[in-house]
Parts: structure tokens; sequence; C-alpha cells
């Protein structure tokens, strides 16, 4: 077996200076009963690599890739080009195969790269701090809503309508035990909530996203006043990171929270996984914040360093009063969008946003000629709602057929609910071409006729 | 010298190495922040010019500056590779942290995670189009639920404190279920991982801690003196972190079940009995997996990671959306309610999508690369790596406990006692001699642990390496090198780092007006 290095003749040397005979006597301690005579019967036995690969690629060849159709889909994860160096740079075996830093003498690389990875995320949040990654957008949303509980001690959330649904499924899911009450308004595509009618005394924070799930970009800065009036924490969740580039902060707009799915900057759709979440808050949050920090230091020479910090608030010191159980984090996927990052840079990252966005503009104006089909939003950044002049599903499963990935139908998010049963989310980014436009355009045309 | 003038010999000269100009070290490069090479208007990517410059914000008005550098490609990959060149990895050597299985990550799990047909395939794309990955997370949850023994698995978890998370929810929804929900005290031993107490205390429960036995397992008789009708069940670590089975589990599976309670079993040492013990015939009712340790997903420096979570038959319907069906058309996710195939009984959702779709891929290649046979092997050479760490440095360290460990040693500090030198500074001497610290003060069990999981992939030689160093290390302890332990160690990229500074004073981010000397007043 290629894995393991040990010899047979390795293995009874080995047992010799142990004093055993076999290795089944270091198995004492399990029950009999429970101690199996061999390998498992009924599953197959080793493969060389050719044989795995074989396997694998066989399934991986049953699934339609979004790069091999014309794809618009978007609702928490989208596809974007990933530069070459990025997949070459994190597979390097001492970022790959690292373990979390907690030794900082031996992990500079690691501690130094979140120390960047954290500032990126301040700056394009707009924000003071952010922590070294959560799981996704969705459970940084969730983590975000139990900290507010903790900054406020109060327990109400008021989760927009406009908020991603598995948001704010994942949000109810976690305070589902801690006495957590979640007011999950309904879908609204074309706005108009009256969120602060929502908020009474007990109201910890409000929780809204920015574009919102149906696209629609809002200025959120009246809210963000109230909320401060009213001692609520405004927290602004954003799934497509892209949109930082041209849209104002949530920082600017009076987060006290900001999450966000990272997975658009320098990670693959992965069939929804590994993700990276993106956390950043105001300085005066820092110490209720979840998950790891890298923190500036110096070393006994003087020298500038970093570690990790302020680890009080996390669950192997503090156990059963940590801010939050997260333990192992998205280190990996936070590397890969810091490095892309910074090969975008300022300029890159603001013209990757513009591209995004112009090709929305673009495949709206296309979209809106076609008989049957409604733009909703009055703005966008790469995503937007068509009304359709049936249940979108189905329209969806028809242009699946005929090789175009249309969209993301509203019912596969808010299912059962008859008032968006019409509707698409499209987004495109810069990964689309004209063609691809112009073949969703066609089939709408064809389906709806 | 030769004819040209170019020495042809070494001149022999001490070894005191000067400062040199630079701060670099030969291949140790000192490597500034992004941020401080930023060169105004350079970019790695190059872009193509917008369609349209038409903007349709609905009146928001565009960003503007954000305060990100600017880099060309070859300093960025210059400066990643620079930090990367600061790491200790998995790949450089051997890497003996207890209780987090550091094994070899092999890339071809890499190649396959990395094929389209897997990593560029949306979420929520029609169903009908992404048959393949459904069939790949039912037959990875069928080698988990056989090498488990048990019926059904929730996969969507995205580490291990998650996966703990899923079946804590899964034993209250339980309790729920047979309107028991005053159960709500959670036994949990003292030697936990700290994920055990954090995660019972978001599920809402109170953690009641069970003390260990002078041999390191559970005290059966104070567990059974806590059990009572409040009691949701036991959090147990098997093997557990002293590295030690707990032998009695069968009948603390019986006491907690007698009790009215469940059996949540942390599987962050699965590693030990992959393939030779199955968690169902220890009587377990729900365990996750943490993919990236036995399954040998890589650590990434800090994830990601996957915890699927194996759930025995009284816990079966109590699973997190979505999850995976056979439908009469070939796969099908379960998403909601609503859709058939609910089992009624779901919890919510832990997470944004299906769960940790590339580490599925990267962990059944590795299962499929091993096999029953291989996989029992993993299990056999684990433990007896483990076992010959500690035979070999047992007269010269303290083994905390007698009698064969299974896949990783605890050693406490008895060893040290007199000398000077700390758990902590024994560990940091490691760092010198090219070795990554093993887990240190924790199982909180014993006094300054020293917990050494070398797992199966080390090879002999490697181990004896390792354990020539260990045994060299104790006795230049207790020969009153004190002094060198203390400055320990010397030939990193940095030495020791003053934790205590960056917690009173927090530089969480790079500030341009922050003068970088302050830092080291």
């Amino acid at each position: 077996m290629r894995y393991l290095p040990l010899t047979p003749e390795d293995r009874r040397e080995m047992l010799g200076a142990i004093g055993v005979g076999s290795v089944d006597e270091l198995f004492r301690d399990v029950p009999e009963a429970a101690r199996l005579k061999g390998p498992i019967e009924g599953l197959p036995a080793h493969k060389g690599e050719l044989e795995v690969e074989r396997i694998l690629s066989r399934m991986a060849a049953r699934n339609v890739t979004a790069g091999s159709a014309p794809s618009f889909l978007g609702a928490g994860a989208y596809r974007h080009h990933v530069p070459a160096a990025v997949d070459h740079l994190v597979q390097r075996g001492e970022f790959l195969t690292s373990y979390t830093p907690y030794q900082p003498e031996i992990t500079q690389g690691t501690l130094q790269a979140l120390f960047e990875f954290q500032t990126q995320v301040a700056l394009i949040t707009g924000m003071d701090v952010a922590n070294a990654s959560m799981y996704d957008g969705a459970t940084a949303c969730g983590e975000a809503v139990l900290m507010a509980q903790r900054v406020t001690r109060r327990s109400r959330a008021v989760l927009s309508g406009g908020l991603h649904p598995h948001y704010a499924e994942v949000a109810a899911t976690l305070g589902r035990h801690l006495d957590l009450e979640t007011r999950i308004m309904p879908p609204a595509p074309q706005g108009g909530e009256d969120l602060m009618a929502e908020v009474d005394e007990r109201t910890s924070c409000v929780v809204v996203q920015n574009p919102d799930v149906f696209g629609n970009v809002r200025d959120y800065t009246e809210l963000g006043a109230a909320c401060r009036a009213k001692g609520v924490l405004l927290i602004v969740a954003v799934t497509e990171v892209v949109s930082l580039g041209l849209l104002p902060p949530p920082g600017e707009m009076g987060a006290d929270i900001v999450v966000a799915e990272g997975q658009s900057i320098g990670n693959a759709l992965n069939f929804g996984g590994p993700y990276v979440g993106l956390f950043a808050t105001r300085e005066r949050f820092v110490r209720q914040m979840p998950g790891r920090l890298a923190g500036q230091t110096v070393d006994a020479d003087g020298r500038r360093g970093f570690v990790l910090t302020l680890s009080t608030r996390e669950q192997h010191i503090r156990r059963e009063k940590a801010t939050s159980n997260i333990c192992t984090n998205s280190g990996l996927c936070a590397l890969a969008f810091s490095i892309h990052m910074t090969l975008l840079g300022e300029v890159g990252f603001r013209n990757l946003a513009r591209i995004n966005h112009a090709n929305a503009v673009k495949l709206a104006g296309k979209l809106a000629a076609v008989p049957g089909v409604q733009v909703l939003n009055d703005g966008f950044f790469n995503e937007f709602t068509l009304r359709l002049n049936r249940p979108a599903a189905a329209v969806v499963d028809a242009l699946a057929a005929k090789g175009v990935l249309a969209g993301v139908p509203v019912s596969r998010l808010a299912p059962g609910r008859k008032e968006v049963e019409d509707l698409l989310l499209v987004a495109v980014t810069e990964t689309n071409t004209e063609d691809d436009m112009d073949a969703l355009a066609a089939g709408l045309q064809e389906v709806l006729r | 010298m030769n004819n040209q003038g170019r020495p042809t010999s070494i001149p022999s000269a001490s070894g005191e190495v000067a400062p040199t100009i630079s701060g670099n070290r030969a291949l140790q490069i000192e490597e500034a922040l992004i941020f401080e090479q930023d060169s105004p208007g350079s970019t790695g990517v190059d872009l193509p010019e917008p369609a349209t410059d038409e903007l349709r914000l609905g009146g928001l008005r565009p960003r503007g500056q954000i305060g990100l550098p600017g880099l060309a490609e070859p300093t960025v990959v210059r400066h990643y590779t620079r930090l990367s060149q600061k790491n200790y990895a998995i790949d450089l050597g051997l890497y003996p942290l207890g209780s987090c299985t550091m094994k070899h990550n092999p890339r071809l799990n890499e190649r396959m995670a990395r094929l389209p047909g897997f990593a560029d395939i949306h979420p929520l794309q029609p169903q009908s189009t992404v048959q393949g990955a459904l069939a790949l997370i039912d037959e990875l949850a069928g080698w988990l639920k056989t090498l488990t023994g048990m019926p059904a698995v929730a996969m969507s978890p995205a580490a291990g404190a998650q996966g703990e998370l899923c079946g804590l929810m899964a034993i209250h929804a339980a309790l729920d279920d047979r309107g028991e929900g005053h159960r709500r005290r959670v036994l949990v031993p003292e030697s936990a991982h700290g994920t055990n107490p954090a995660t019972a205390a978001l599920v809402g429960f109170t953690i009641d801690p069970i003390p260990a036995t002078a041999d390191g397992r559970v005290d059966l008789a104070a567990l059974e003196a806590k059990l009572g009708p409040d009691v949701a069940g036991i959090m147990l670590t098997n093997p557990n972190t002293c590295g030690l089975f707990e032998r009695d589990i069968r009948r603390i599976a019986e006491l907690i079940h007698g009790a009215g309670g469940y059996f949540y079993c942390d599987g962050a040492n699965f590693n030990a009995i992959v393939g030779r013990v199955r968690p169902a015939d220890l009587g377990i009712d729900a365990m996750h997996i943490n993919l990236h340790k036995t399954f040998s997903t890589p650590h990434g420096g800090g994830g990601p990671g996957s915890g699927p979570v194996v759930l025995s038959d009284a816990l079966a319907a109590f699973v997190p959306f979505p999850h995976v069906a056979h439908g009469p058309d070939g796969f099908r996710l379960i998403e909601g309610p609503q859709d058939p195939g609910a089992t009624g009984k779901e919890f919510g959702r832990l997470k944004g999508f299906h769960g940790q779709m590339g580490m599925f891929v990267r962990a059944l290649a590795y299962i499929l690369s091993h096999g029953a046979d291989g996989l029992w092997q993993v299990a056999s050479d684990a433990v007896l790596n483990a076992n010959y760490v500690m035979a070999r440095l047992q007269d010269v360290m303290t083994p905390s406990f007698d009698g064969p460990c299974m896949h990783e040693a605890l050693f406490d500090d008895r060893f040290l006692k007199g000398t000077g030198v700390t758990t902590l500074d024994f560990a940091k001497a490691l760092i010198d001699e090219g070795f990554h610290p093993m887990t240190m003060y924790f199982p909180l069990v014993v006094h300054g642990a020293l917990l050494i999981e070398p797992t199966e992939t080390e090879s002999k030689r490697g181990l004896d390496q390792f354990i020539d160093v260990l045994r060299g290390l104790a006795a230049r302890a207790r020969a009153g090198e004190a002094e060198a332990f203390q400055a320990a160690p010397r030939l990193t990229p940095r030495r020791r780092l003053d934790e205590t500074l960056a917690a009173r004073r927090p530089v969480l981010r790079w500030q341009p007006e922050a003068p970088q000397a302050e830092a080291a007043e």
C-alpha cells in the first residue's frame, strides 16, 4: 500500500521492541465482542492511482460543469475566473499540509497571510477588524446573530426577506436552543419592507443583505442610523463579495457586523463547499467575536512577527463559555481569497466589479426584450430577478435540457411560496461571453413562447 | 585556488553567523506585508474593458478608493512562496500533534478534487445535471456507514465542531420528539477537547464534568452517580484524549441508555480504530468523523475540514437539510420538508449548501486507494507506531499511564522535574531539531502533558530519528542545560513571540499610519 511506509520486517522489529507478539495485543483494551477479526468483508480492496482516477473521473463526467454550458447561476455562489497562480500557490505543501498556526515560530507564513487577509477583509467591507475566517457566508451570518445577542443581551433577531433564505435558516438553527427568537420576513423581491416596524426593545439585531438575494442594491444608511438609535446592531450580509469593488461598503452605511461569502474570490464553485466566510466588525466588539484572530507582536529579538491572539474567547481555552465552538475554519480558502485579492489589487478588484456589472447591464437589456420576461430590479450588481410568464423551475429544467444553465428559480430557495414561483435569479460574471448571453435570451424566448 | 582565481577549498571559519545586511539568512528571506509593497496602479490580473459604462446601481454612488495595494504577478508569487518557506508542514516532516492526526496528504486526492466535474459545478444546478456529485456523496456516505456500522450519516457539517453541533442537535431533537425536553444535562469527561463543552453549551445543555480514574479512563462509579432523569447524554472521545481505549465503553453505553440518554462519541481519534472496530458495536448513537484527520484531507493551515456525523437508528431521522436520497430517477437532494424523502424530523440547516464537496472527493479518493485491507492496516500501523514511540521513550520520559496506548502516546512532565525545563521549553527545543512540537498541556488531566501522535504514514527510520532526538533532549534537560531550552527555538525565522503583548494591545490589521517600529518599543 503506497501510503504506508512500514515493511513487514519493520513491524516485526517494532513489535519486538514493544514486547508483544502481534498488533492485536495492542488492541486488548477493545472489548472482545467489538474487535473485528480482519478487514470488513464485502468492501473492495486497495487500488492504484490509475484505478481510483478512473472511478472518480467517471463520476465527475456525469455532471454538467458550469464551464461547459452557458451558466447563469448565482444565489450565493458565483463562477469567477481564478488566476493560475492562486491554485499553484495554495498547493504548495508548506501551506496545504500545515496545521493551524499554534506554534508561531514555524508558521509565520500562514500567520502573516492571515494578518494580510484580515486587513483585506476589513478594507473591502469598510470595517475596523476581521477574523481569520468562518466556514462560509451562511455560518458567518448565524454567528453574527449570536454575537449580537451577546453584545446587546437581547434575544430577538429581525431578518430581512431580502436575506438569502439559507442564511436565515442557518441563523435560526444555530440560535434555536439559545432562546433566540428569529423573525424572518417574507421574501420581498421589490423591497418595501419596514424593518424598523419589527424592532422592539427585545431586538438585538436587524440582518439585511446587499445586494439582496433578489439582486437589488440597497442603501442601508438610514436603517443603520435607526438601529443605532435603538441600540440594535445592524448586520449586513454580502453573498457576492465582488460587489464590494463597486458598491459603497456596509461599513460606510453604519453596519456593526459585516458577514460575507468569500467564495467568489479565489475559490471554485465546488458544488457548495468548501467556501470561506468573512466576518468583520467594529473595534469595540472585538472581544465578542467568534473565530480565530491573527495579531501582530514581536519576538524575543524584537522583530515583528504574528501570532494567534485573543484566544481567551475560544473553545480551547474558555470551553463552555467560549464565543463559538468553531475550531477548524477555512484557512486554505482564506489563503486562496487573499492571494487572488492581492493579484487583483485596487485596480483589478475595481475593474473586475465594473466588468461584472457591465455584463449584467447588458444581459438585463437583452432579457428585458424577450416576450414573457420582466426584469424586476431598479438597481443591481451582477444578479437580478426576472418575472416569467410561468413557473421558473420548469423553465430552468427545459433550458437545462437544451444545454443552458439558466439561473436559480426562487422556488428552490423559498419552496411552497406561490408568489415567488415565477421568479428566476440570473447572475452574470466576467466568465460569461456575449454568446452565452445570446444563448440564454434565445433559449428563454423559445421556452416561454 | 584554480587558475581563474576561484577558490577550490572551503576556508575554515567559526560557525557563528554575523548579522546580514538584508536581515535575510540565505533561504530564509524577510518578507514585507503586501501593503508595504504597494506599487499604486500595478495589478497581477489583466482584464478587458467593461462592456458598457452604463451604471444601474439604483441611485447608489459607485465606491471610492478602497486602499488595496497593487502588485504585479511576479511580486505576488514571490511573496507567497517566501511566506510558505516560513511554515512547517507534513510534507517537510513528522507532525506529532496528538489528537490532530497529521498524516500524509496524497496528491491524487488534490487532482481528483480539481476535476471540473466536481470543482466547477454550482450547488443549485438542476439535480439532473449533478447526478455524479450526488452519487459521490452517496458513495462516501456508504463507506462511512459501513466502516462505523451505523445506519445513517449526516454529511453537511463543515468541520468536527459543526459535526458535534449536528450530533447534539439530533439528540436534542430526539429528546423533544420523545416529550423529554427537560433532559438538559450532558456528561463530559474532564479530558475532553474544548469543542465538546463549547458545543453542548451552544445547544442549550449544561455540562457536568466526569473525573478520570488513575488509569486515564472515565470513572464509572462517578458516571453512574451522575445519572438521572435530567441527563440528555454523554459526550465521550474514544479512544480518549489520553490515547487510551475506554475499556468500559459498552457498559457506559448501557448505563447512558438505561438512564434514557444518548451516547455522543467524539470521533477525532477514529484513526486508531478505523477498519478494525465499528463504533456501532460499542453502543454509540452519534459520532462525527473528521475527514481532515482520519481520511487525510489537508489541514490547509487551519481548514477547511469536514465533519460528517454517523447516527444510530434512534437518531437517524434527526438530520439537518439538505440530505441525499435515492429517488425513482436517480439521486435526489432533500432540501426542505416539502421534498419527498424528508424524514419529517429534520432540525434545520447548518451550512449554506450541501457540505464540503471538495473534501468528500478527497476523502473518497483516499478510501478507495486504501480499500478495506488498507484501512485495517492504517489503524494497525498508527497504533503500532505510537506504541513503538512509547516503548522506546519510556525509560527517559514519563508515560502517564501503563499498558499499551492506541494511536497516540501521552507523557507528563515528571521526567523534567527539577531540571528547570518546562513542557513548553522541551517542545520548543524540538523545533530547532527540525520537528514540529507534540500537543502540549492537553489533555488537562495530567501535568504538563506531551501528547505524541505519529500516525501510520511515518517510516520506522523517521520514527527512530524522532525518538533519538527526544532521548537526546531528555538527556540534555537532565544534564542541566535549562538555559538553552528556555532560549529555544533559536534557528527559526522568528524566535518565541510575545503573546501577552499581542493580546494586551491587539494589532489585528495593517494600518497605513501606524509606525511599524512602535510595536518593538
